[in-house]
């Protein structure tokens, strides 16, 4: 998957591959501009070409390759197979429709349903979200309703089509904090009911730890590790990760300085040679610049991409 | 929303009376006997210049002569002119055919502007987004009075014969299509750029996204989605535009020779007879007030974000 782009061509994500099971969460975790939205995008194909490419690669749902099916095929896996919720509830809905338009219409362009069947099952699904008197708000517009309640709606329209897989892009980044841990809530307990898959992606190490089973971080456009959450946590299997727990506050650790990662991310136009990390690498000996790791099988299905993978995971 | 219905429809009042003030010295307050020229190379008869005076209150003070006609105006006496033809008849004669004229100009730049935009917008560059950028500026930078005869010459007898571009005195629609093709050219190239530039705005919005995500077909992410929001902008330019192009009718109905508002107004000022220029020019105003309220009030209806208390 590349972006071909006046500033030369940018390989946004490169041997990135995961999978989800039915009821699994799966937490895509990275820095901004590490290619996880991008990722989701490709996934949904709901990505802008041009600038978008995809060059090589295979997505697979219900074991069929998405990447091989016709356009309206895509389509129909849509919000059907494959739903997505965004980041930004408020630009993501469409300002001059009512919330109950934006349901219904998934009811009845792709259901067939009748407009008083169609509403029905809105104002069940907004019920479903908590929605507080979810009969009186369907006919309301998205600017009418406050930030979390817009991001509940979003879900509730994510799920009018029962999804096995919902997509979560960032879903409480615009949210604060007791808000965050509500809507959460929220996707955990939907999922749980409904058995459905659910790709999580997120920069917020705190969110990943509490809904997550498995991680996988991503770093300049490729995983760099794939874990249990449990197991991440516990002992990181890459110094990626290792920054990246090192750098959360910690209660414990009050009045000491907190750890960052040196450096910024690399431009995707311009990746490092060798592993991409190694720049801002603490630990970094002379194989990192010039030769690129290979995937360490750390056992329990864990991978790294990390040279020294092993000694890593050990010192825990 | 009710409120303010009642507040934009008060706030009608002086704006009217203002405008009209405006025309009605004008016209009335120019230094110059109004009774010149009136009688052929004769000066009046002073008996008819008694009785005009009287009519037309020539002896009272402007601003009393000013409440007087519109007094009458209120009453719908619209006044007669030097001639002692009624100014009402002339006007009610005339009227439905530039309105008619206006609105097949309307539904011309409406048609023509959107599908052009829309199909401009959506695939930026290439053969029709020049094309459609290179005709609007020629249809912008031409005047009307060139666009109206260059095409009544080329399409009539004279030229390709393709249509007779006569128009009758009572004109029937399709007689109108052509002159109000012209009369809407120089808006459907306004209405077509701003359709294109809105489309391009919108079309890489995020519920534009999120509607393709949903899985609903191109034709409701395009149709529903995006035109929608849209044409906010362009609905709220056409509906201020039918005022205009009721004014702007002045020239195209005097290269087609229509009898309507436009012809009225232009021989009017050119026999000087000031009650009809005032009368028409104040039934303009009305028409361009009561436009411009409607429009506001769409607004709130096309965007439901906005709100009037």
């Amino acid at each position: 998957m590349e972006f071909r782009t006046r500033d030369g061509v940018a390989k946004v994500l490169n041997g990135v591959s995961y999978h989800v099971s039915a009821g699994e969460t799966l937490a895509v975790l990275g820095e901004s501009g590490s290619g996880k939205s991008v990722t989701a995008q490709t996934i949904m194909g709901i990505l802008d070409t041009p600038p978008g490419f995809i060059t090589n690669g295979t997505i697979k749902f219900r074991g069929e390759d998405l990447l091989k099916q016709s356009a309206e095929e895509r389509r129909q896996v849509r919000g059907e197979g494959i739903a997505m919720i965004f980041q930004d509830a408020l630009s993501a809905l469409n300002p001059v429709f009512t919330i109950g338009f934006q349901i219904e219409e998934q009811l009845k362009v792709r259901r067939g349903m009748s407009k008083a069947d169609a509403r029905k099952r809105a104002v069940e699904l907004l019920d479903q979200v908590k929605i507080p008197n979810a009969k009186g708000r369907v006919s309301d517009y998205p600017h009418q309703f406050s930030g979390g309640m817009r991001q509940r709606a979003m879900i509730a329209m994510s799920l009018a089509l029962d999804p096995e897989l919902l997509i979560a892009d960032e879903p409480t980044t615009a949210l604060d904090v007791t808000v965050q841990a509500q809507i959460m809530d929220l996707l955990a307990e939907i999922q749980k009911e409904r058995e459905m898959g659910m790709i999580l992606i997120t920069h917020d190490l705190g969110v990943v730890a509490d809904v997550a089973d498995r991680i996988s971080v991503m770093y300049a456009g490729r995983i760099v590790e794939h874990a249990d959450v449990y197991e991440l946590f516990r002992a990181p299997g890459h110094p990626y990760t290792e920054s990246l727990l090192e750098s959360l506050p910690r209660v414990d650790l009050r009045g000491q300085e907190l750890k960052t990662i040196k450096g910024l991310p690399p431009s995707l136009t311009n990746i490092p040679s060798g592993c991409p990390f190694h720049p801002r690498c603490p630990r970094a000996f002379d194989r990192c610049p010039t030769e690129v790791p290979a995937v360490h099988n750390l056992g329990m299905g864990r991978t790294s991409r990390c040279h020294i993978a092993e000694e890593v995971v050990a010192r825990g | 929303m009710g409120r303010y219905v009642l507040r934009r429809l008060l706030q009608l009042i002086p704006v009217f009376l203002g405008t009209t003030f405006l025309i009605y010295a004008l016209v009335w307050a120019i230094p110059q006997d109004p009774f010149a020229g009136k009688c052929g190379q004769r000066p009046c008869d002073p008996a008819y210049i008694a009785e005009m005076s009287q009519k037309l209150n020539l002896n009272d003070p402007l601003v009393v002569q000013y409440f007087k006609y519109l007094g009458n105006l209120l009453v719908g006496d619209f006044g007669t002119t030097f001639n002692g033809v009624s100014v009402g008849e002339q006007i009610a004669t005339s009227w439905p055919i530039t309105l008619k004229m206006g609105i097949i100009a309307l539904i011309i730049e409406a048609v023509i502007g959107i599908v052009a935009g829309v199909l401009t917008g959506l695939r930026k560059q290439g053969f029709l987004d020049n094309l459609v950028l290179v005709s609007t500026l020629f249809l912008i930078s031409l005047p009307v009075f060139v666009t109206g005869f260059v095409l009544r010459l080329y399409l009539g007898p004279q030229g390709f014969d393709l249509m007779d571009t006569s128009v009758s005195s009572d004109p029937t629609f399709g007689e109108l299509i052509l002159p109000g093709f012209v009369l809407g050219s120089l808006s459907m190239a306004y209405v077509a750029r701003l359709t294109r530039s809105s489309i391009v705005e919108n079309r890489r919005a995020d519920y534009v996204r999120t509607a393709i995500a949903k899985g609903q077909p191109q034709s409701r992410v395009v149709g529903i989605h995006l035109l929608r929001n849209s044409l906010i902008p362009v609905i709220t330019f056409l509906g201020t535009d039918l005022g205009s192009l009721m004014g702007g009718a002045i020239v195209t109905e005097g290269v087609f020779n229509i009898n309507g508002i436009g012809g009225l107004i232009f021989r009017g000022i050119q026999e000087k007879e000031g009650i009809m220029v005032t009368g028409i020019v104040t039934l303009l105003v009305l028409v361009y007030l009561l436009m411009s309220l409607i429009v506001d009030l769409l607004y709130a209806v096309l965007d439901p974000r906005i709100r009037y208390e």
